[in-house]
Order: structure tokens, then C-alpha cells, then sequence
């Protein structure tokens, strides 16, 4: 290879050395993608500026940008070694039938099904079969997720290989459940997760699609806290979802990474007319996290509802960016994001909302609800609606407030101590999220996870009324009242 | 055998403004006592104090509850001890379970007397019980605590609560406030029901309708945060028919009490 200028020198030697292994019989045109794709990241760079940068207003990526991340051996075609446990149950979390489990490990896959059909299969065995499966993949990898003005899915294009691929002919009649775990053990590396899901006309699908740390999940593995010492890792995933018409897809996404883990995640959605996506986007382990969600409503008579909940304390960073256009009539949109901050942490919540001309009869309703337990916790929250039709109905609103110092005060009048009262409120605020979920699987599982947490928690700053002691003179303080949530956001 | 509650010239501020001057009050076992006074005079601050509100600072006097100093304790302590406030205004706990939030609420108190947490076979039959002596709508406590009731629906829901924990001292801050006639045949019946030699129960009201249904044993006129007469029932008979007016000349014109 001769040597060409680059401005991310790293980044290029992994590229090329990733186009020498991969498996020959690869398409023509996926390499194409890829070296096309490799150019834009190379001329955009990771996001760092600040000035004039709306979608990365209040999140830098500086941290990312500097450490230049090497691919982890697994992310050739070698198998990942596994940390000593794992492979005794390498679907995690492992759903009973007719969940099917697709497992990776460092962006490698390590097991799961292939339906034979074309179905469901790695991305490598979808591009390798006949019957028309490798011809939609390629009507649709990258068509979803453009990376012309995006580098983190530029970069996540460059670097594709395989990921998992779902494919319903249209009209199949069965339902499929689908859990796809995108496990990282590797530290210091990065891993380019791709997800390509084409639900054809009428069908249904559930997919869960989580990103954990495989060596949380062994026997006496841990989910430290965050540590200086430990080296950060670099999850870079992209998830493209096409609904044809009558389509439904439940897509359930979790980011529970180990608390080193730098993960931007992008999931493009393009929806025909009169199809359905619900959309559930949770987020609990990183160290910097990133879920950039955009959904196409690109036919008359589409649905999505977005909900989202994320849980954050010492200095995690949760960024969350939907965006929903409207561009087709009697579009429905929901999105209901929430999310609970303790420690130092900080969340943004970024969307917009836009209506075009064309898309008279939308209906779109947009709230984001933080509750912040601790007073150096931070969330910038700026929902926003651009609206060019003038037949609509459109809503949004964003709030933040503390646990409410009389609501407190309710449930410790019956009994309950400072500590049980606030577990139960913090719950309770989540549970609303989490009770949205209608794979009972799924939604013990995420309960259990966001409940484990905030038990486990050090306990929110209650402000005075947390003080044990009652109004004795000079002990009860506290007349300021934290409830009174401050109003934010709303432009 | 000491009262149930005593408090001795109890002065509590609330933003460094003192609202209650000085309250004297003995409750003893076996007891209804009824606080009355116009809006302002101070009943919700009395109450709330009493229960541990952490924004009412006590800055003198003291308040024993069954001979222990009541202001030293924590909101919760009171409570498991036994002590009950009915709020005037209850809360909505939105997402929080009723029947979970009921169940945590009696078994902290059991816990708190070395007794066993309910199974939730045992509470889910005694919640049952409850639900019906208070003519509840059992679908409520299926719900989130108070979300979306009307305001009956909340004062019954704190009546239901009063059943469930059996207090030795329930306070009843205005429950008869903006009841219909039915809602406040139930409430009163719970109260009723609930009135024993071994406890008390102060009312706090506005209104002596609703002691056409509960017969005080005492009466107590509480104004600009002082309680400045006292009596038997026909004091609030009295309250009725002439209005508080003539209590706030008699007073200012320092007739002793
Ligand atoms: N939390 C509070 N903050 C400020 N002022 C209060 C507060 N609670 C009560 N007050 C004031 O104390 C006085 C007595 O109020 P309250 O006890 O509610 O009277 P009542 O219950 O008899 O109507 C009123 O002037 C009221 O404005
Ligand atoms: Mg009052």
C-alpha cells in the first residue's frame, strides 16, 4: 500500500489492515461503502468544535477524539477469547423461545442463530446468501444511516464487517423475537457494532439490543465504579431500521456498558405508511455515552412512540439526541424520555421535532423529565419543534426538579424512613418508562437492572428534611422547598 | 397515667414568622378532642408540627406524646410509634403503588414493634376489610396513591390509611372539608369505629357539622395560634350559631378565659 495523507493515521492503519483480512468473497460494493465511508471520516474528524456545533453542543468528544482506540484482535474473523465463565452461557441475557440470540464480542460474533431462511443472521451470512438476501442488503445497508455529514457513522461504515442482520419477507406471518447482545471485554479498543434490520410489509418484530460488559457478566465479575486507572474502551454502533408498509417493530435498546466505556451509538429508522416502530432506548453504563435517534415518519399514517430513561451518577455522561420527522400526513409521534441524576453526572437531552410542509394532520406530543438527586448533578435539556404545516397539533416540554420535600414528608409520616421513601419515588419515576415495555422478558429484566441500581445507590442529598431528627428547635430547619421543579427548555 | 399528648406553651415559626404562640393542650386516652378556629389561625401548622413537618421550627415549649418528647423524634418514629396525621391536603404519589405503598407503611410500624412483616396473603385479606369498612372503591388501591382521586376520594383514601395503622393518636387535619353528606357519614363512621380507651383522636375542623357524627369530649377554639377557650361540645354549637367574631372581641378586649 502506498502511503496517502491522513489525518487520522491510527484510525487509517487499522482501515487498511481491517480491508487486507476481510474475507475475499465480500461484494464489490461493500468495500466501496466502506472506502467511501472512510473518506468522509477522514475529511470531517470527530466533532470536537464546539462554535456552531448544535448537535454536540454539550458533549465533548475531545476524550475520544485524542485516544485513538486500536481494533481489539476479535474485530478481524478471529474468534474473541472469552473471559474464563462466559462461555458457559454466552447468550446473555438469554431469552426462552422464540426469543432467537445473537451474541458478539467485540463486535465478533460468537454465537446465535442463523434461521437458514435469511431471516435472522449475521451480517457476514447475509451478504454470502442467494435469494435475493445479500441484493436487499445492499438496498439498504448505509441507505438508512448516511454518513455524508455524520463521522461517527462514517467511521462505523468504514470499519463494517459483519453485525446482525433481520430480513422479514413481506407479509411473513410469524411473529420474531430477537435479542442481539453486543458484549465488550476488551479494554482500550474499539468495536464498530452494525445492525441492520428490514421488517417487510405487515410483519412483527421485537428486537432487544443491548450493549454490555462481558466481564460484568461472568461469576464475580464486577460493575466498578468509574475508575481513572482503568483504561477507557470506545463502543462505536450504528442500527438501521426500515419498516415497510404495516410493518411493527418494538425496539427495545440498552446501554449498560462498564462505567470505561466511551459509546456512541446511532439508530436511523425509516418508516412506510401506516407502519408502527416503539422505540425504548435505556441507558445505565458508561463513562460517556452517546444514542443518537432519528426516525424517518416517510409514509401517511405512521406511528412511533420513543420512550427513554436514563441513570446516571458520579461523573457519567448521557447524551440523548431523538430527532422525528415528519415528512408524510397523519403522522403520530410520542416521545417520552426521563431520567434520574445523581453525583456529578450530566445528561443532555437534545430532539428535535420537525414537520414539513407536506405532513398535514401530525400529531406530536415531546417530554423529557429529569429528577435530579443531588445537587452538582447538571442536565441541559433542549427539546425543540420546527413546524412548516399549518394543520398540526404539536406539544413539548421539558422539567427538572428534586424529590419533592412534602411528598417526602407524606410518606415518612406513614412510616416509611427517608431512605425506603426516596427508593420508592425514584422507582416509581422510572417504572413509568419501564412499565412501557410489553415484553414481560424484557421488562423484568430492565426492572430489575434499574431497581438493583437505585437500591444500591448512595442516597440522594434530601435536603434538610432527610435530617433524622424532627422540629426541635433549631434542628428542623429547611424552609426552602426543593419540589418546586425548575421549568426548562421549551423554545 | 400520663396523657397521651401534652403540649405546654408550644411556639412554632415557619420562615422565622411565628404562627403558634403558645399552645397548652391535654389529650388523654379515651379522648376526642376537636380543634376549631377560622382559616389561618394556625390548626395545620399544629398538626403538622405535631406529626414532625421539618419546615415548622420549634423555637419554645414542648410536646410529650405518651411521656416522651414527641420533637425529638423523626416524622417516621412518630408515626410507628403510632401517631397519624390525615392530611388536610394529602399527596399524589404518582407510579407509586398503593397497595405496595399501604403494605410498606403498616409493616414498617409492625417491624418497629418486633413483629413480623405481613405476608401478602395477610395484608392483601386485612387491606380487604379495610377497603370495605371505609367504602372505598377497591379499584383505588390497585392504583397510584392518590393520583388523579377527586378530593373525597383523597379523604377516604387517608381514612383508609388510619384504619390500616391503628394509631394510638390520629390527628384529622380538615378530612371533613368539602365532603358530601355520604363521604362524611364514612369518614366519621371510620373515626367512630376506630375510637378506643386506649387511644385519642384530635379533629381538626372548620365546621361543627361534622360534630353532629363525632361528640368531642372537648372543644377548642385555636386563634391567631393560641388556643383561647375551651369546652364541652355546646362550645362548637356555640361557634356555630354566632361565628368566631365574638371570640375575637372577647379576647381582645382581654376578658380572662
Ligand atoms: N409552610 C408555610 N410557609 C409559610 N407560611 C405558612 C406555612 N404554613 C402556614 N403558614 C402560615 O401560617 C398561618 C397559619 O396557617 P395554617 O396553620 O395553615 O392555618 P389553618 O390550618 O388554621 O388554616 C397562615 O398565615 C399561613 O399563611
Ligand atoms: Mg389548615
Amino acid at each position: 500500500m502506498t502511503q496517502t495523507y491522513t489525518n487520522h493515521p491510527a484510525y487509517h492503519a487499522d482501515y487498511l489492515a481491517l480491508a487486507e483480512q476481510l474475507t475475499p468473497d465480500r461484494p464489490d460494493w461493500l468495500r466501496e461503502l466502506r472506502a467511501a465511508a472512510w473518506e468522509r471520516f477522514d475529511t470531517l474528524g470527530f466533532p470536537t468544535a464546539r462554535r456552531g456545533n448544535e448537535r454536540w453542543k454539550y458533549t465533548n468528544v475531545r476524550p475520544i477524539a485524542q485516544a485513538e482506540f486500536g481494533l481489539g484482535a476479535a474485530d478481524g474473523n478471529g474468534r474473541p477469547d472469552l473471559p474464563a465463565g462466559l462461555d458457559v452461557k454466552p447468550s446473555f441475557p438469554d431469552f426462552p423461545a422464540p426469543w432467537l440470540n445473537l451474541v458478539f464480542v467485540d463486535g465478533c460474533p460468537l454465537a446465535g442463530p442463523n434461521t437458514g431462511d435469511g431471516a435472522v443472521s449475521t451480517l457476514a451470512d447475509a451478504l454470502a446468501a442467494g435469494n435475493g438476501i445479500a441484493e436487499s442488503v445492499r438496498a439498504n445497508l448505509g441507505r438508512h444511516a448516511a454518513f455524508d455529514d455524520d463521522p461517527f457513522v462514517a467511521l462505523n461504515t468504514a470499519f463494517l464487517n459483519d453485525g446482525a442482520c433481520v430480513r422479514l419477507p413481506d407479509d411473513s406471518p410469524e411473529p420474531v423475537f430477537l435479542n442481539i447482545a453486543y458484549l465488550r471485554q476488551s479494554a482500550a479498543t474499539v468495536a464498530y457494532p452494525r445492525t441492520l434490520i428490514v421488517a417487510g410489509r405487515n410483519t412483527r418484530l421485537t428486537v432487544f439490543e443491548s450493549y454490555l460488559d462481558a466481564n460484568a457478566l461472568v461469576d464475580g465479575g464486577n460493575g466498578a465504579g468509574v475508575s481513572d486507572a482503568a483504561p477507557r474502551y470506545f463502543t462505536n454502533a450504528v442500527t438501521e431500521i426500515a419498516l415497510a408498509e404495516g410493518a411493527q417493530v418494538s425496539h427495545y435498546r440498552l446501554l449498560d456498558e462498564s462505567r470505561n466505556a466511551f459509546h456512541v451509538g446511532t439508530t436511523r429508522v425509516t418508516q412506510a405508511r401506516d407502519s408502527s416502530y416503539t422505540s425504548g432506548s435505556f441507558a445505565r453504563g458508561m463513562a460517556l455515552g452517546r444514542h443518537d435517534l432519528s426516525v424517518l415518519l416517510d409514509g401517511t399514517g405512521a406511528f412511533c412512540s420513543l420512550n427513554g430513561l436514563y441513570l446516571t451518577d458520579d461523573t457519567q455522561h448521557m447524551d440523548n439526541l431523538v430527532s422525528i420527522d415528519h415528512a408524510k400526513p397523519h403522522g403520530i409521534s410520542r416521545l417520552y424520555y426521563k431520567g434520574i441524576l445523581d453525583g456529578r453526572s450530566k445528561a443532555v437531552f437534545g430532539g428535535t421535532v420537525l414537520v414539513r410542509e407536506d405532513a398535514q394532520k401530525t400529531d406530536a406530543q415531546q417530554t423529557d423529565k429529569n429528577l435530579i438527586l443531588s445537587d452538582r448533578a447538571e442536565v441541559d435539556s433542549k427539546p425543540s419543534l420546527l413546524i412548516y404545516a399549518d394543520d398540526v397539533k404539536c406539544g413539548h416540554g421539558a422539567t427538572a426538579g428534586h424529590i419533592d420535600a412534602d411528598t417526602l414528608f407524606y410518606m415518612r409520616s406513614r412510616g416509611l424512613d427517608p431512605e425506603t421513601a426516596s427508593r420508592i419515588l425514584i422507582h416509581a419515576f422510572a417504572s413509568e418508562i419501564i412499565d412501557s415495555v410489553a415484553q414481560p422478558e424484557v421488562r423484568d429484566y430492565l426492572d430489575a437492572l434499574f431497581l438493583d441500581t437505585v437500591s444500591s445507590k448512595t442516597l440522594p442529598n434530601l435536603g434538610e428534611s432527610g435530617a433524622a431528627s424532627g422540629n426541635k428547635s433549631g434542628t428542623g430547619s429547611g424552609s426552602k422547598n426543593p419540589g418546586s421543579g425548575r421549568r426548562l427548555g421549551g423554545d | 397515667m400520663s396523657p397521651i399528648l401534652e403540649i405546654q406553651d408550644l411556639h412554632v415559626s415557619v420562615e422565622e414568622q411565628e404562627i403558634l404562640s403558645g399552645v397548652n393542650l391535654s389529650v388523654n386516652a379515651g379522648e376526642v378532642h376537636a380543634i376549631m378556629g377560622p382559616n389561618g389561625s394556625g390548626k395545620s401548622t399544629l398538626a403538622s408540627t405535631l406529626a414532625g413537618r421539618p419546615e415548622y421550627q420549634v423555637t419554645a415549649g414542648y410536646a410529650h406524646y405518651r411521656g416522651k418528647d414527641l420533637l425529638e423524634m423523626a416524622p417516621e418514629e412518630r408515626a410507628r410509634e403510632g401517631l397519624f396525621l390525615a392530611f388536610q391536603y394529602p399527596l399524589e404519589l404518582p407510579g407509586v403503588r398503593a397497595w405496595q405503598f399501604l403494605k410498606a407503611a403498616a409493616d414498617a410500624g409492625r417491624q418497629h414493634r418486633g413483629e413480623e412483616e405481613y405476608s401478602a396473603r395477610d395484608f392483601d385479606r386485612m387491606l380487604r376489610e379495610k377497603v370495605k369498612l371505609v367504602d372505598i372503591d377497591p379499584e383505588l388501591v390497585r392504583r397510584s396513591v392518590n393520583e388523579g382521586f377527586s378530593g373525597g376520594e383523597k379523604k377516604r383514601n387517608e381514612i383508609l390509611q388510619m384504619a390500616i395503622l391503628e394509631p394510638t393518636l390520629a390527628l384529622l387535619d380538615e378530612t371533613d372539608s368539602g365532603l358530601d353528606i355520604d363521604a362524611l357519614r364514612i369518614v366519621s363512621d371510620g373515626v367512630n369505629r376506630l375510637r378506643r380507651a386506649d387511644n385519642a383522636i384530635v379533629l381538626v375542623t372548620h365546621y361543627q357539622r361534622l360534630l353532629n357524627y363525632i361528640t368531642p369530649d372537648r372543644v377548642h377554639v385555636l386563634l391567631d395560634g393560641r388556643i383561647v377557650r375551651s369546652g364541652g361540645p355546646e362550645l362548637a354549637l356555640e361557634l356555630e350559631a354566632q361565628g368566631y367574631d365574638w371570640i375575637k372581641e372577647a379576647v381582645e378586649a382581654g376578658e380572662s378565659l
